[in-house]
């Protein structure tokens, strides 16, 4: 008797497509994070006097490491929470579909 | 138990002048933990419950959960301390620690709870069919667990002998060793989740109120900020009723304290130009001074966010989770829990550098450590003597939460290593589930008691340089293996082993030759570091180099040893990559039972 045809979810094609959508959305989220994580020590070292201008009693350095620094990420986590779960859920129904079919 | 405590402390508060306040507070925070402790023992009856809290924690008790445990004596004592004696470059450690939960959340978090296994070794064992990579990951947890542990035993230390002041170091840290280690024995990781969720919201409360008064009546954080003149600046900014007391010769300068660059990162360098021979190699010191202070900071950055992310005592914490949604979710809530704690300890720093400069002169537990203690009772020399005892007492109760909520923690994260790992998994397979809970207890108490002696002998140590120790090992180790495991399915268990060993023993053993010099003042090693420099610096912050390491070698390793990647690759992967909706995490674990694996 011939064997049944793997469930698409079984594929090569399917894993592939599953971890490469999920790691583009991880990347793009992690380069904002790291171009502003690493670009702030590279502005402390060309740009000293402008990252050391007064803002409210704070240098403009300080400010942004000890206290913006937060809200930033926040920001970031909450946008890939939303597309994650998002890209999960289209993920899951396409795979469904497919396996309805 | 209570009840002789409570006597020895009256006794104490009578004879040797203790403030009644500050004994009150935090012999409500220990009675309380122990309390939850108890009630919440109660309630965890099996391995489940013990091990990964019956994996049914909501997002909201979790995050409280997972923030609670991670805001350590580091976080609550260390930072503030820090900051005060180094300035702005300290301020990476709170930023770092927090933000590191981001590379958690975008790489490791939902694969890694949808994997479905209790512990990292589980992770590691499932991922690779492999006994002997959970012996060596089993290794990583407590060499790492060791390494965080020790700063919260100098930060119990040095809490207890500031409230008592007659007490010795090694005494605090035995005492709080005994509560905690009883605390878990008895509740296991059920038991301590209420407990973490409880002190967090503590640690919140007593980070931010005491300071929130103190500046109103002292001056704001951007006020005390604002009398540190820069390079730039001509002149000192003067405020109306913004005091400062004189610095001492220990205290760094204005302006390499409040700007990039400073003491912390360049101190290798200082020392090195004060013992140069020439004219000519003190300038070429100079000149590398702020190329080597970059790169210490970039090697920093990658051992705080890297390391966040390969933390075993937090990432068990992912597995109590319910699915990989609520995972991450719950990673984002972390973030903002703690990041809204990290705004405040530099803010003690920065007052303690106006008002307490004196604490710039000790050492040990003595020193800036304990600034976030101190702070407060500067307003009992303005008229607001139980006002100031009283905030005082309430930051000592949030210190005691601190260490104990994280030493908590470490001890299930360590007893679950030995107790699930080492007994139930390779020397007694067929074990009952009530052998291993006694294995449970029996093993929190045996690294209870190894933490406290390893306690007692840090006290020259700064808190926070010693957890930051901790971070760069996890991140030259466990976070390559996690990330790589998760993201390429190439990677084999040769692999995996060889780049987590190398990179993590590479930067323990780096590490652990500046704590020579440092600590057993080794003159040998202290000359060599003068002598270079740059070495020092790699060897105190060595992730901007182990890190690679390890990822290189887990790359080049594997696809030497290709053959040997695991059958079933793809479901595994499908298993840590496909939304549960899919149904995937079930059809693998009863594939598995089958077979008697996994």
């Amino acid at each position: 008797m011939k064997e049944p045809s793997p469930a698409p979810i079984h594929t090569d094609a399917f894993l592939a497509r599953l971890m490469r959508d999920q790691l583009k959305l991880s990347i793009a989220c992690a380069l904002c994070f790291v171009v502003a994580l690493l670009g702030l020590p590279l502005l402390n070292y060309f740009q000293p006097d402008f990252m050391a201008t007064r803002i409210g009693g704070f240098t403009l350095t300080w400010l942004i490491l000890g206290v913006l620094f937060f809200p930033f990420v926040w920001i970031i986590s909450y946008v890939f929470i939303k597309r994650s779960i998002a890209l999960e859920n289209a993920e899951a129904a396409a795979a469904q579909d497919s396996s309805n079919s | 138990m209570s009840a002789p405590f409570a006597a020895f402390i009256a006794e104490a508060v009578a004879t040797q002048g203790i403030d009644p306040w500050i004994a009150v507070f935090s012999l409500a925070t220990v009675l309380v933990t122990v309390g939850m402790g108890f009630w919440s023992a109660g309630k965890s009856k099996s391995t489940g419950d013990f091990f990964v809290a019956g994996r049914s924690v909501s997002v909201g008790w979790n995050a409280s959960a997972i923030s609670g445990e991670y805001l350590s004596a580091a976080s609550f004592m260390g930072v503030a301390g820090m900051v005060m004696a180094s300035g702005y470059d300290a301020l990476w450690y709170p930023v770092c620690y927090a933000c590191g939960y981001l590379f958690l959340l975008l790489f490791i978090a939902g694969p890694l709870r949808r994997f479905g296994a209790y512990t990292i070794p589980d992770f590691a064992e499932g991922r690779y069919d492999s006994p002997l990579f959970r012996k060596i990951a089993v290794c990583f947890v407590l060499f790492i667990g060791f390494f965080y542990t020790m700063p919260q035993m100098k930060g119990a230390g040095t809490t207890l002998s500031y409230i008592f002041p007659g007490l010795p170091y090694w005494a605090g840290v035995v005492v709080v060793g005994a509560v905690i280690t009883l605390n878990v024995s008895l509740g296991g990781m059920k038991g301590i989740t209420l407990v973490q969720a409880f002190q967090y919201w503590l640690k919140v409360f007593a980070i931010t109120v005491p300071i929130f008064v103190v500046a109103a009546l002292v001056g704001h954080y951007q006020q005390h900020l604002a009398v540190n003149q820069t390079v730039q600046e001509t002149v000192r900014t003067v405020t109306p009723g913004i005091e400062r007391k004189a610095l001492s010769a220990n205290a760094p300068k204005d302006e390499k304290w409040i700007a990039p660059f400073g003491s912390l990162t360049t101190k290798a360098v200082d020392a090195a130009i004060k013992v140069a021979p020439t004219v000519e190699a003190k300038a070429a010191l100079e000149a590398n001074k702020r190329p080597y202070s970059l790169l210490y900071t970039y090697s920093l950055i990658i051992a705080l966010v890297c390391g966040t992310a390969g933390l075993p005592h937090i990432l068990v914490r992912f597995y109590t989770n319910p699915d990989g949604v609520a995972a991450k979710r719950t990673t984002m809530w972390v973030m903002i829990l703690i990041g809204v704690f990290y705004v405040f300890p530099p803010v003690y720093g920065v007052l303690g550098r106006s008002l307490t400069p004196e604490l710039y002169d000790a050492v040990g537990s003595k020193g800036t450590d304990k600034v976030v203690l101190e702070l407060p009772t500067l307003l009992a020399g303005r008229d607001y003597p139980v006002l100031g005892s009283i905030l005082s007492g309430i930051t000592c109760a949030g210190a005691f939460a601190a260490f104990m909520s994280t030493f908590s923690g470490l001890l299930v994260s360590m007893s679950s290593a030995l107790a699930h790992d080492i007994y139930g998994r390779i020397l007694r397979p067929l074990s009952s589930p009530e052998q291993r809970l006694k294995a449970f207890k029996w093993s929190a108490l045996i690294i209870g008691v190894v933490s406290v002696l390893l306690g007692t002998q840090v006290e020259k140590l700064n808190i926070n340089f010693m957890v930051g120790q901790a971070f760069a090992i996890a991140a030259a180790s466990y976070f390559p293996l996690l990330f790589m495991s998760v993201w390429w399915r190439g990677m084999t268990m040769q692999g995996a082993a060889t780049g987590m060993l190398v990179g993590g023993l590479a930067a323990l053993g780096a590490i652990a030759l500046t704590t020579l010099s440092d600590v057993y003042g080794f003159t040998g090693l202290a000359t060599f570091w003068t002598e270079h420099p740059l070495m020092r610096i790699l060897c105190e912050q060595p992730a901007i180099w182990a890190v690679p390491l390890a990822i290189t070698l887990m790359i080049v390793v594997s696809k030497a040893t290709a053959a040997t990647i695991p059958a079933d690759i793809r479901m595994k992967m499908l298993v840590l990559h496909a939304p549960e909706a899919l149904g995937l995490k079930q059809e693998y674990i009863k594939e598995h039972e089958s077979l008697g694996g996994h």
